[in-house]
């Protein structure tokens, strides 16, 4: 009984800082529309600084409290200093190079934050006045957690008081519908939009600091808490505060109960309580179905076309140096490196990662934030046949994208029941979920190490492979291209258009996504197992979500409007990276790129070539638009 | 003539307000039929019953003497209800043939094909269908950037494509010029009456519905206040007190 | 009549690579009532969203009270007292009644007497029995009462309506017209477009004809009625 009852406020506890987090969230991207993905970065710093602070001043009970606020105050205007010199201006650009954006930003904290603190994890110490025990039913429970489970219901309870009794409240709500109406009212939004990421993310920043005691602080922070605030928000329903305490205390409860379960895989209970959830309640306990904000700058779509001459004779060029590089190679070695073969390899696996993720962002119009699931998934299953079962390359490399395409019809089934940024949050959880899966399994998986020492067979040279991987890309580029102008990728974009129209013409829009989404997970399969038997080993890092966005990144450099975009853009990528990768601020290096490029190229490499300038170049044969 | 859709006794409620009240009618083949009411008097919402987005909670829909009750929209349209769009649903990623060409892959089942260019299938049905609603020349056109009167006669034959029996024309001319909406409904007319199509259509501009109706319904409140032909519907004191007004805001006048 | 309290000349916009409008030249004076009449994708409702910029011009003047207003933001404009609402009504559905009217109320303006709930009330009675009801759950005509009565709450000196007749019955369009007579009694001058001729010539007593983006004519409301050979060019009722 007792324990009963402590383990329930154990949890209670640790929902707090996960309701924190996920409201500012919510709140941010309810008048922004950007899912800030910088939010678990702004957790991260809220410890850093809160520790930082408590340090200097927390001596005492007050001192420690006002060190807390202080520290959520400082995280608040980190917020400010985003809003302003970035997100402002790009509120109008796609709702994706916003993301990209504050994922640019998150690489910049990384950096930042390891400068000045350091790699060491950070134990913070315990908060003055709260550092005792109060015993429940003979159950010892730790002071500071009842200071913890109060503090959610009063923000909450904070927060509605703001937004429905105030007048700035009400104008926030208004701009969460109409953000462009409320200014033809006569309402500065700009401040609106500066004051609600500052409370957004003082919320963040709070709930870092608050778990300090118990938590500490360390770098790898961010990552972890925006994949559970993500699973909060979609549990809870966007843009509802209630929903997102409901569902924080449903997470927080299933993590204390869930190591009882599944010592081994926390995540996996709450896959299993959002997956109940979603089938039930697609939008959340307390959501409602999604609403495309008006913004009133729409721009229609291009008709996709079949490339102009052109690009074909471009994409010749390309191929035919590709295949002649080993050769090339060989005769110039005071020029082409060795090394250049093995960076041409690993571009091109990358090239039909990011094909396979194309497909179902571009024609599809889903954005999926998980797809380094099914680029580890294929890796793995091949990985996993010959380790435990000892099957050859030849059965082992075509397991690869069954298994992930099996991976993907599972997780699709999930997904393709949610649109837009939900459908987003969700495959970014559901690939996080089975990164901890991999990570957590050691037993089958290895867990961190990795499963080492896979290689293909011996008639596989590093030529032969240099080949595959050619071959398979390209076949697999063009197969995508077949598919998205044949009937299946007509249908893909006409419930990407109009979902209203498609199922008004007999379409199953979500059958259609389905079956895209899972064609798309086999073809990320083939990319990770060419990565499998290129590297000869395969590691939880390859499935996480900086894996994800590598990805993501790919596809937007090349542009998403553009078919040739995720071969230009996985290109662009990898050079990128090999070049900061010397650097030990890589990272920083990259982030910087990132937000350089969303500002500078906002339709990415490709997609200007369908610009007034692309055209001239005979790049694309657009129509101009008339009046 | 023979009756293709009636309606049995439809009736749909929402947190407890009667949207739509015991509702019943049925229409010919060949024939327009205009339902009219006040905004907010069920007319959508009965729409998205007979076509199967909403599911009522009593009463009937029958094609021939099917129902069609509690199938989704997309079956309802196999079975042969067309339907247009208050705002115009079209996809403007695609040219306009592509539109007519996609729906008749789906009316054909051969949307799943993933080898063939889609471009090349159904070219000649495609132009045929343009040709009536008098797009042929603009057909390599984006819908994206089609003027709004050119954009509904894509809508209308996309919903010709799949041959129906009965087509659903929520406001048809809604956001047109007046010269456009006479033009939508002659043409709509003409093609019903050579189709023998049932046309069903809400409309607010009386020039458009007096027109062009066969027949007139009036919804208020949820509940159908009057049927018949033009003349009487419009001498009907009820209809002028809820709906038509004195006349000053259009040229229908009591006559 | 009394000075231009509104004058637009020589404007261009453009929307994305589509030129939109061009040289568009209008004006409204104190207390009347404009109709800017043409056909749908004419331009009318990218005149109005270039006049409160909601649409960059990209060559033109336009002057409101006195003061140029083409450099100005949104939210300074509707400040400045020029009122605008929407074709597509755009009520925040998720607010009630009154927290509509709230997020329209701007401070009181010299000289004129300042706009409350209860002032509108008189003019929309409908919407003082559904003081707290949500906007999703009003009806097309309700909603279309609540726009324009937000915008009243910003004590404007001129309001832009965009198309306020389309899509509602026509007993609520004349009551429409009803309102549009009692906002020019209480002195407001009012911009409006339309493509129902039959409200337009109830309300107004000025009218422009816009085509492709330039204005083709101008003249009374009296006039355009005579002259039958403009209104089968340009309206072709």
């Amino acid at each position: 009984m007792g324990e009963l009852i402590v383990t329930i406020l154990t949890g209670l506890s640790s929902a707090a800082s996960l309701f924190l987090v996920a409201a500012g969230l919510s709140i941010i991207f309810g008048v922004t529309r950007i899912v800030n993905f910088a939010h678990g970065s702004f957790y991260m710093l809220g410890a850093f600084i809160g520790y930082t602070m408590v340090q200097a001043i927390g001596g005492t009970i007050v001192s420690y409290w006002v060190a807390v606020l202080i520290a959520a105050l400082v995280v608040g205007l980190i917020g400010v200093l985003m809003e302003i010199l970035l997100l402002r201006r790009i509120y109008h650009a796609p709702e994706l190079f916003q993301l990209i954006a504050t994922f640019g930003v998150i690489l910049v904290i990384q950096d930042v934050a390891k400068e000045i603190w350091g790699n060491e994890d950070i134990v913070s110490p315990r908060a003055p006045g709260l550092d005792g025990a109060v015993e429940i039913f003979g159950q010892r429970l730790p002071e500071y957690d009842l200071a913890l489970i109060a503090i959610a219901p009063m923000v909450l309870i904070g927060l509605r008081l703001l937004f429905y009794k105030t007048r700035w409240g009400t104008l926030v709500r208004a701009a969460t519908q109409d953000r462009q109406m409320v200014a033809a009212l006569g309402v500065n939004q700009r401040w609106l939009f500066t004051g609600v990421v500052f409370l957004g993310s003082l919320l963040a920043g709070l709930g870092g600091a608050v778990q300090l005691p118990k938590g500490g602080a360390d770098l790898l922070m961010d990552f972890g808490i925006i994949a559970e605030a993500f699973v909060v928000v979609v549990v809870g329903g966007m843009g509802s505060l209630g929903g997102a305490f409901l569902a924080a205390i449903l997470i927080g409860l299933l993590n204390v109960f869930g190591i009882q379960i599944f010592p081994n895989s926390t995540l996996v209970m709450m896959f299993l309580v959002m997956a109940v959830v979603l089938v039930f309640r697609p939008w959340g306990l307390l959501g409602k179905p999604e609403t495309p904000a008006a913004t009133g700058t729409e721009i229609p779509n291009e008709p996709l076309r079949p490339a102009v001459p052109m690009v074909k004779v471009l994409a010749g060029l390309v191929l035919a140096f590709l295949i002649a590089l080993p050769l090339l190679q060989e005769l110039f070695p005071t020029v082409l490196d060795p090394f250049v073969i093995v960076q041409a390899n690993e571009i091109l696996f990358f090239v039909l990662f990011a094909a396979a993720l194309h497909f179902i962002m571009g024609p599809g119009g889903m954005v999926s934030f998980g797809h380094a699931a099914f680029f580890g998934g294929g890796a793995y299953t091949s990985a996993l046949l010959v380790f435990h079962f000892g099957l050859p390359f030849e059965l082992a490399f075509p397991a690869a994208p069954i298994g992930a395409a099996l991976l993907a019809l599972i997780i699709g089934w999930f997904c393709v029941r949610l649109t837009g940024v939900y459908f987003a949050m969700l495959t970014l959880a559901f690939a996080q979920i089975a990164w901890s899966i991999v990570f957590q399994w050691t037993e089958v998986t290895e867990g961190d190490d990795g499963i080492n020492s896979i290689w293909p067979s011996d008639w596989v040279t590093p030529l032969v492979l240099y080949y595959l991987t050619l071959g398979l890309t390209v076949a697999g580029v063009l197969l995508i291209r077949r598919i998205v102008f044949s009937p299946f990728g007509y249908a893909l974009r006409a419930g990407r258009d109009s979902p209203l129209r498609s199922e008004a013409i007999g379409i199953n829009i979500r059958r259609q996504q389905w079956f895209a989404f899972t064609i798309s997970g086999a073809f990320a399969g083939v990319a990770g197992a060419l990565f499998l038997y290129t590297k000869g080993s395969i590691a939880p890092t390859s499935m996480e979500i900086a894996r994800s966005f590598d990805a993501l990144l790919m596809t937007l450099l090349g542009g998403v409007e553009a078919l040739a975009g995720p071969v230009v853009g996985a290109a662009a990528f990898k050079l990128l990276e090999d070049l900061f990768a010397a650097s030990e601020y890589w990272r920083g290096l990259m982030g910087i790129t990132i937000i350089a490029l969303v500002l500078l190229l906002p339709k990415g490499v490709a997609g200007f070539a369908q610009t007034g300038v692309g055209r001239r170049l005979g790049l694309s044969r657009a129509e101009e638009v008339r009046a | 003539m023979s009756t293709v859709l009636s309606v049995q006794n439809l009736s749909k409620a929402f947190g407890g307000v009667q949207a739509v009240e015991d509702v019943t009618f049925a229409v010919d083949a060949g024939e327009m039929r205009a339902l009219i009411g006040p905004n907010g008097a069920g007319k959508t919402t009965c729409f998205n019953m007979l076509n199967g987005q909403l599911k009522p909670d009593s009463g009937d829909v029958l094609l021939g003497n099917r129902s069609i009750l509690g199938l989704p929209p997309r079956e309802v349209w196999r079975r042969g209800v067309g339907r247009t769009f208050q705002i115009t649903a079209t996809y403007g990623s695609m040219t306009v043939r592509e539109n007519i060409q996609t729906t008749l892959l789906s009316h054909h089942r051969q949307i799943n094909r993933m080898w063939t260019a889609a471009r090349t299938l159904f070219v000649d049905e495609a132009m045929a269908l343009l040709e009536q609603v008098g797009m042929v020349n603009q057909y390599d056109r984006a819908c994206g950037v089609l003027a709004y009167g050119d954009l509904k006669r894509v809508e209308l034959a996309v919903a010709l494509a799949n041959d129906p029996q009965v087509l659903l024309m929520d406001e048809p001319t809604a956001g047109m010029a007046p010269r456009e909406r006479v033009d939508l409904m002659a043409l709509t007319a003409e093609i019903a009456s050579a189709r023998n199509i049932a046309v069903l259509f809400t409309e607010h501009d009386m020039d458009v519905v007096f027109a062009h109706a066969h027949r007139i319904m009036v919804l208020d409140r949820g509940r159908l206040i009057a049927e018949g032909a033009p003349n009487d519907v419009r001498n009907n004191e009820m209809v002028q007190e809820v709906y038509l007004g004195s006349g000053a805001v259009h040229g229908v006048g009591s006559a | 009549m009394s000075d231009p309290i509104l004058t637009v000349s020589g404007v261009h916009s453009h929307y994305g690579r589509a030129h939109i409008l061009s040289d568009v030249a209008l004006e409204v004076r104190g207390g009347e009532v404009v109709v800017l009449l043409g056909r749908n994708g004419a331009g009318k409702s990218t005149t109005f969203k270039t006049i409160v910029a909601l649409v960059r011009r990209t060559a033109g003047e336009i002057t409101f009270l006195g003061n140029r207003i083409d450099n100005r933001e949104s939210y300074v404009i509707a400040r400045m007292g020029l009122g605008y609402v929407p074709e597509e009504r755009r009520i925040f559905t998720e607010l009630t009644v009154m927290e509509n009217l709230e997020v329209g109320r701007q401070p009181a303006r010299e000289g004129l007497e300042p706009w409350t709930p209860e002032r509108l009330f008189e003019i929309f009675p409908n919407l003082a029995e559904m003081r707290d009801r949500p906007g999703g759950r009003m009806s097309g005509g309700e909603q279309q009462m609540l726009t324009i009565a937000r915008t009243l709450m910003g004590n404007p000196s001129l309001v832009l309506l965009d198309e306020p007749s389309e899509g509602l019955a026509p007993v609520i369009i004349e009551q429409m017209a009803q309102t549009i007579g009692l906002l020019k009694q209480e002195g407001l001058s009012v911009l409006l477009c339309e493509q129902n001729l039959h409200f337009a010539r109830l309300v107004s007593d000025r009218a422009y004809i816009i085509e492709k983006g330039q204005i083709r004519y101008e003249g009374s409301m009296a006039e355009l009625e005579e002259n039958d050979e403009v209104r089968a060019a340009y309206l072709t009722v």
